[in-house]
């Protein structure tokens, strides 16, 4: 066995007792009546064993049932809060809400939190200390504008940002609108390039791949290219992010690698009920194949059996994801996620599980609309 | 197994994404094919005008030649096909599997094909009213009465979104290079054969590679590939059609509900068209938008139900290779027993029959795939939901109605064919907007006089008249030049 190899299995060790440590505090926390929400409080009593004592490790979750992400909609939202978080500011993101009632998450510091750990994650070399910033996606009752904003802050930039109503692209898609959804894209992307190219110094970006597409196109057009725009770093997400866009966007928009172009892309996996799960470094010798790691220990993703939600599959097999969410505000012991991917292994950087290839679940693929933006 | 890659302007391209094309019945993977991104219709469009230039650096008649070319190219040859080579017979073979259409269906779709590749410059003629093509490739020209005119091109290339199951459908886009327009198609999933075998072909003839796209791939493909395209046309169902409906850059095909009217004067005669009645519903397994899914009469519709039943009720599926086999398979999953569910629903209300009740089950499920038997039914009225359906597989309504109620209840048809002599209304046929093509006599609906426009008239599509004057003298120089 290598030195490398030794040092991957101790590192991946360390990071599993530091999920149990963080687990068992966790729980705690949210289960103990001067701090946990009523939401998993008043839980508690439906449950068949005391999460305050059975819960040790993070194994040990698998005691809860899957989470349902139903008891996020409708209110009151102040079940969510921590009890010591009363008299915090607090904020609510939602998530869908295009028909219906949408789901709710209550924060107070999380994405703050997550954003500041996934800046940690961006090279300086793309992502210039200093370097101000654009927005180019949804903000309304979604997270990720003021979360992009304080990314930029944390990093010592600016953040300039352009709306996109998502809600509202769903409708046009089912209307079968394409003029207004072209229309509507048109409008985001003039405001964008409008900002690009009026001397502020932006040097990172946040878009969609559908929105960082039709901005580059859109430059194009107007006879330059992003990277004369000036922008080095970019950060994206969404399962439309497949290897074969991600080598068009590499090879075509940007016009090349990092070492060539000078931008560099980075997919990122996660919504509202998650933190941000960063990508390895997507490369042409590995085909651009998406590889995410979830923050670890606040936030967990396992491919686990389609059949038993509790089993994860083989390393390069293929199963749905689970997410568990773990912070000091916010607990979601097992969920579900809508998408499925393959088992990655642990590697240096991010010593525990991975998974790549991510894309809707077969079963409910053929219903669900995605990528709309 | 066949690797088959996207062509970007005649340029291979091999995508990270694939999808696979399996037999049908034997479930053997005949070909990965690349799927395209609708990213890279969007930037490859943008080099669409050079297509257009490469074209008119030949003349129509040379473009025509290379077409006829091609036809015996197509028809004949082992042509290379991504990874390797397709012979002509291995295209009749690959097409049959992947789309459950029998070979000699797909055989005879090529020969349809060829036909109109061979015989272009009548089919221009047909479709322009005997213009002169150089005034298409100028732009302006005198016609013969010594007018100056002007045909102005609205795109330099076609765009399409072609369909899986229906590989007759070919020929609607052919003339489009001898137009000196380029190709930009996205090929059915099930069906990419013909476009990639006549992008093959046209290249061995002569025509430069790079006026041809083929972006296999999904849904976001076809979106780009309409909203890229000036010009472009699309297969799909009543729900396509009504999408596009108004969209003058979309040229839309769907369901045809084409139709036989029998008139008063001639349905007591009815037996002697029963043969044009039978071919019209069966042939190419009742796929195509020319079949016909509605007979209207004002009397003996039981008798007819019963008799084309009679001769279409005992039908079986027969293997795709077996030369009476005259049922097209279903190939997706579930898709056979879901169409049949939707059609026994209808054949449930009041005043339908099911007049092939009598010739046994209707769905044949098989280990990977499904038949549906042709099915007859009678519809007391045309109010019946029935009257207004047309099906994947050999089905009809026979419906009775006044002969004076039937061009309203009727409603919209792509081929309708008249057996009458009565000239009012032959008159009030021939006005009546709702028919498309229209047949006056005993025509198979199927049957095609490709000298006649078919629907939306691609010059139309592609061109636009507009005024044009000139000074008399240079008048005079292009009638002398």
């Amino acid at each position: 066995m290598s030195t490398t190899q030794i040092d991957l299995e101790t590192a991946v060790t360390q990071a599993k007792d530091r999920l149990d440590e963080h687990t068992y505090n966790t729980v705690q926390r949210h289960f103990h009546d001067s701090t946990g929400c009523p939401f998993w409080l008043s839980k508690k009593s439906e449950l068949n064993f005391d999460p305050l004592t059975e819960v040790k490790v993070y194994d040990d979750l698998k005691k809860f049932p899957l989470f349902e992400d139903d008891w996020l909609r409708g209110g009151p939202v102040e079940r969510w809060r921590m009890k010591d978080h009363a008299d915090r500011p607090t904020y609510v993101f939602e998530t869908g809400g295009t028909t219906g009632v949408p789901k709710s998450r209550v924060v107070v510091d999380d994405f703050r939190i997550d954003y500041e750990v996934f800046s940690e994650t961006l090279p300086d070399q793309y992502f210039p200390k200093g370097g101000n910033w654009l927005m180019l996606g949804p903000s309304g009752p979604r997270r990720l504008r003021l979360a992009v904003e304080h990314l930029a802050q944390v990093r010592g930039g600016i953040s300039f940002c352009i709306d996109l109503d998502p809600r509202w692209v769903v409708k046009l898609i089912k209307k079968g609108w394409m003029e207004h959804l072209e229309e509507y894209k048109k409008h985001c992307i003039d405001q964008a390039v409008t900002v690009l190219t009026a001397n502020h110094n932006i040097k990172c970006m946040f878009g969609t791949p559908k929105l960082i597409e039709s901005l580059c196109l859109g430059l194009e057009e107007r006879g330059t290219t992003l990277a004369e725009t000036g922008i080095t770093g970019i950060f994206s997400g969404g399962t439309e992010f497949t290897p074969q866009w991600t080598r068009y966007c590499v090879e075509e928009l940007f016009g090349g690698p990092p070492e060539e172009s000078g931008i560099y892309m980075t997919p990122t996996y996660g919504n509202t009920l998650m933190g941000l799960a960063c990508s390895k470094p997507v490369t042409a010798e590995e085909k651009y194949k998406i590889s995410y790691y979830a923050p670890q220990p606040r936030a967990v993703t396992e491919v686990v059996s389609f059949d038993d939600h509790n089993s994860v599959v083989g390393f390069g097999e293929t199963g749905r994801v689970k997410l568990t969410t773990l912070t000091s505000e916010f607990f979601v012991p097992g969920f579900l996620e809508r998408d499925e991917g393959e088992r990655e292994l642990p590697f240096a950087t991010f010593p525990w599980d991975g998974v790549s290839g991510v894309r809707p679940f077969h079963e409910i693929a053929a219903s669900t609309t995605v990528g709309v933006y | 197994m066949l690797e088959i890659p996207v062509i970007r302007w005649g340029k291979p391209y091999e995508s990270l994404e694939t999808t696979e094309v399996v037999h049908f019945n034997t479930g053997e993977l005949i070909a990965k094919v690349s799927s395209a991104n609708g990213g890279l219709v969007s930037r490859d469009m943008r080099k669409a005008g050079e297509a257009r230039k490469i074209l008119k650096q030949f003349s129509i008649e040379d473009l025509i030649a290379k077409v006829a070319c091609a036809a015996d190219l197509f028809e004949n040859e082992t042509l290379p096909l991504g990874s390797g080579t397709q012979t002509a017979d291995e295209f009749v073979v690959h097409q049959s599997a992947s789309t459950g259409l029998p070979e000699h269906m797909c055989r005879s779709n090529m020969q349809k094909n060829c036909f109109v590749m061979r015989n272009m410059t009548e089919i221009l003629q047909c479709l322009t009213r005997g213009l002169d093509l150089d005034i298409l490739s100028r732009g302006y020209g005198m016609e013969s009465r010594g007018v100056v005119v002007s045909l102005q091109a609205q795109t330099p290339v076609l765009g399409a979104v072609l369909p899986s199951n229906s590989p007759g459908v070919h020929t609607l886009w052919l003339p489009v290079v001898p137009l000196q327009m380029g190709l930009v198609l996205k090929p059915g999933s099930s069906e990419p054969w013909t476009a990639y075998r006549v992008a093959s072909a046209f290249e061995k003839a002569g025509i430069p590679k790079e006026v041809i796209s083929l972006y296999p791939g999904g849904h976001d493909v076809g979106g780009a590939l309409l909203t890229a395209c000036s010009r472009s046309m699309i297969f799909g169902s009543q729900k396509t059609i009504d999408q596009y409906s108004g969209n003058p850059k979309v040229q839309v095909h769907g369901p045809g509900f084409s139709k036989i009217f029998l008139g008063d004067d001639c349905v007591d005669d009815w037996e002697k068209y029963l043969d044009v009645m039978v071919e019209s519903v069966y042939v190419n397994g009742g796929r195509s938008c020319i079949n016909c899914s509605g007979i209207y009469a004002s009397r003996h519709t039981e008798e007819i139900a019963d008799a084309i039943s009679q001769r279409l009720g005992p039908i079986e599926a027969l293997p795709p290779e077996h030369p009476d086999s005259g049922l097209a398979a279903f190939t997706t999953d579930g898709v056979g027993k879901a169409i049949l569910s939707m059609v026994e629903q209808d054949l449930q209300a009041d005043g339908v029959r099911d007049a092939t009740a009598s010739y046994g089950e209707r769905l044949i499920e098989q280990a990977r795939c499904s038949y549906i038997r042709p099915i007859v039914a009678h519809a007391a009225n045309p109010q019946c939901e029935i009257a207004s359906k047309e099906f994947m597989f050999p089905f009809v309504s026979v419906v009775k109605c006044p002969q004076d109620q039937m061009i309203k209840a009727a409603g919209s048809t792509l081929v309708g064919t008249a057996i009458t002599e009565d000239m009012g209304w032959i008159d009030q046929l021939t006005d009546a907007t709702s028919i498309d093509r229209l047949n006056i006599g005993p025509i198979p609906t199927n049957r095609l006089n490709w000298l006649q426009p078919h629907e939306g008239n691609l010059i139309d599509f592609l061109f636009r008249s507009r005024a044009y004057q000139m000074p008399e003298e240079k008048v005079a120089a292009l009638v002398a030049g």
